[in-house]
């Protein structure tokens, strides 16, 4: 039996609340993350994804409230990321209940912050993220840059490289997000998945443009098409009711995707 | 009266999810630093942060790892979670090698980069692939031998594990879980008042709880 490959339901946070819409027909609060959590850890979801996009750092103790909340409510993987600045701020997140937290803007900033920080509290519960665009012309070899602040801002870093040059600091898992794809429900960037995860030694966790379980399972398919990934992270598709984490689950399992098999019985 | 945990808080991360885990198998933990309390408990369970030195220097410094040995010793019902199984080996080998308490013989090691997959009988040997560390994720454990613990869990469940070092233990007989991550590694060990996992059943779900209700059922038949 290998390692199961897992699905993750991300969920954007701001001052608390959970944006982008999430819709559920029956009377759950859908802005709460912690009751949204408790939906998905009912749909046995492998972990749950925090990502805080508010702009502003005094808002940080509503994110900690956030965190201690859900980590006291479901027993399930929880990781954190966004706005994370410091090791003070990874420590807080750690204490306050994530199991892993993301740094991405400010491993730019100062590349000593991974090392920093994996040495302190090892690198299993540090994520690295990367938001990658595709920047070579069609017909030329593929080549993707990394971008900030929701895909604004050029930092003229080669993301296969950064990927390789974090992992050697000791990130100890890469969230890999296309913001050419994200929001398109158009499928993974699949040449940029290969290209990272057949780069790295540790999991790699597609992101950006799932909008169906065929994606979700192409993502993680380690076959010469798929992208070698060891997770995959969505949110559309789940947000909007159209399925859950049991369905999708079900659906890689026909596929021949090895995920952990949902309860009987269970959504 | 629920069983009272000593929930054992050596300064270094969260324990509340743990704590909650607890309350949810109807176990009482009291969250302590304190030696005396630890003692004093009807079981003891040492939760899993921290890299292995700095986490040795903390119970030694707080007085405790006197406490935890005293009770692997031969004292009440004892359940590690990660590093609270990796502390029982003689050495750990995370930033340079660090005494463990010694409960079992072997060290605590990392996985390595590359693994071999065993060859089929008669066939060649296959060839050398990397293996992706950190171990991230959701893993079967299969139980076997013979312990208080093994009799109340299933013969296999999947919990979620996340660590880049293992135990290698020396005496295999104190091996009572198995997983698979390139080639097997001992995910669960247990003797007498001891059992200690490299998982976390408080991020486990329903696994998680199953594993918790065992230690509770244990408790109370001792």
């Amino acid at each position: 039996m290998p390692l199961f490959k897992r699905i993750i339901p991300c969920l954007d946070v701001d001052k608390g609340r959970v944006v982008k819409g999430v819709q559920y027909v029956d009377h759950v609060d859908a802005g709460d993350p912690v009751e949204v959590a408790k939906r998905y850890d009912a749909q046995e979801a492998d972990e749950i994804t925090f990502l805080d996009i508010t702009a502003s750092h005094e808002a940080r103790g509503i994110l900690l409230d956030i965190v201690s909340r859900t980590a006291e409510s479901v027993f399930m993987p929880l990781c954190v990321g966004g706005g994370v600045r410091s090791l003070q701020d990874v420590r807080d997140l750690l204490n306050a209940g994530a199991d892993k937290v993301s740094i991405m803007t400010a491993a730019i900033k100062n590349p000593e912050l991974v090392e920093q920080a994996a040495a302190k509290i090892g690198s299993a519960n540090l994520v690295l993220a990367i938001d990658a665009k595709q920047v070579s012309a069609p017909g030329e070899t593929p080549r993707w840059e990394v971008f900030t602040h929701g895909g604004r801002n050029p930092t003229g870093i080669d993301a296969v490289a950064w990927a390789a040059r974090m992992a050697a600091a000791g990130a100890g898992e890469i969230l890999l997000t296309s913001m050419d794809r994200d929001g398109t429900k158009q499928g993974y960037d699949l040449p940029l998945l290969r290209a990272v995860t057949d780069r790295v030694s540790i999991p790699v966790i597609a992101s950006g443009g799932g909008g169906s379980a065929a994606d979700l399972a192409t993502a993680l398919d380690d076959g010469p098409g798929g992208g070698h990934c060891q997770a995959a992270l969505a949110a559309s598709i789940f947000h909007f009711g159209e399925t859950t984490v049991g369905r999708v689950k079900r659906a890689l399992i026909e596929r021949g995707i090895a995920v952990r098999p949902p309860s009987p019985g269970s959504d | 009266m629920r069983p009272r945990i000593a929930l054992v808080d050596y300064g270094a991360g969260n324990i509340r999810s743990v704590a909650k885990a607890l309350e949810r198998s109807e176990l009482t933990p009291v969250v302590t630093a304190d030696p005396k309390v630890v003692l004093g408990a009807d079981g003891v369970l040492l939760p899993g942060v921290g890299a292995f030195k700095d986490a040795v220097c903390s119970l030694e410094d707080a007085g405790l790892a006197d406490a935890i040995r005293k009770v692997t010793d031969h004292g009440r019902p004892y359940l590690g979670l990660c590093f609270g199984l990796q502390l029982l080996f003689e050495v750990g080998e995370e930033h340079g090698r660090t005494a463990g308490l010694g409960v079992f013989r072997g060290h605590v090691t990392r996985f390595p980069d590359r693994v071999r997959d065993p060859a089929d009988a008669g066939g060649p040997a296959a060839p050398e692939r990397p293996l992706r560390v950190p171990h991230i994720g959701w893993n079967e454990v299969r139980y076997s031998g013979s312990h208080p613990m093994i009799e109340r869990l299933p013969e296999r469940d999947i919990y979620y594990f996340v660590h880049s070092y293992r135990p290698e233990p020396t005496d295999l007989e104190c091996v009572v879980g198995w997983t698979d991550y390139g080639g097997r590694f001992a995910s669960a060990v247990a003797r007498d008042n001891v059992f200690a996992v490299q998982f976390h059943p408080e991020k486990s779900q329903a696994a998680g709880k199953r594993l918790l209700d065992a230690y509770r059922q244990w408790l109370e038949a001792c």
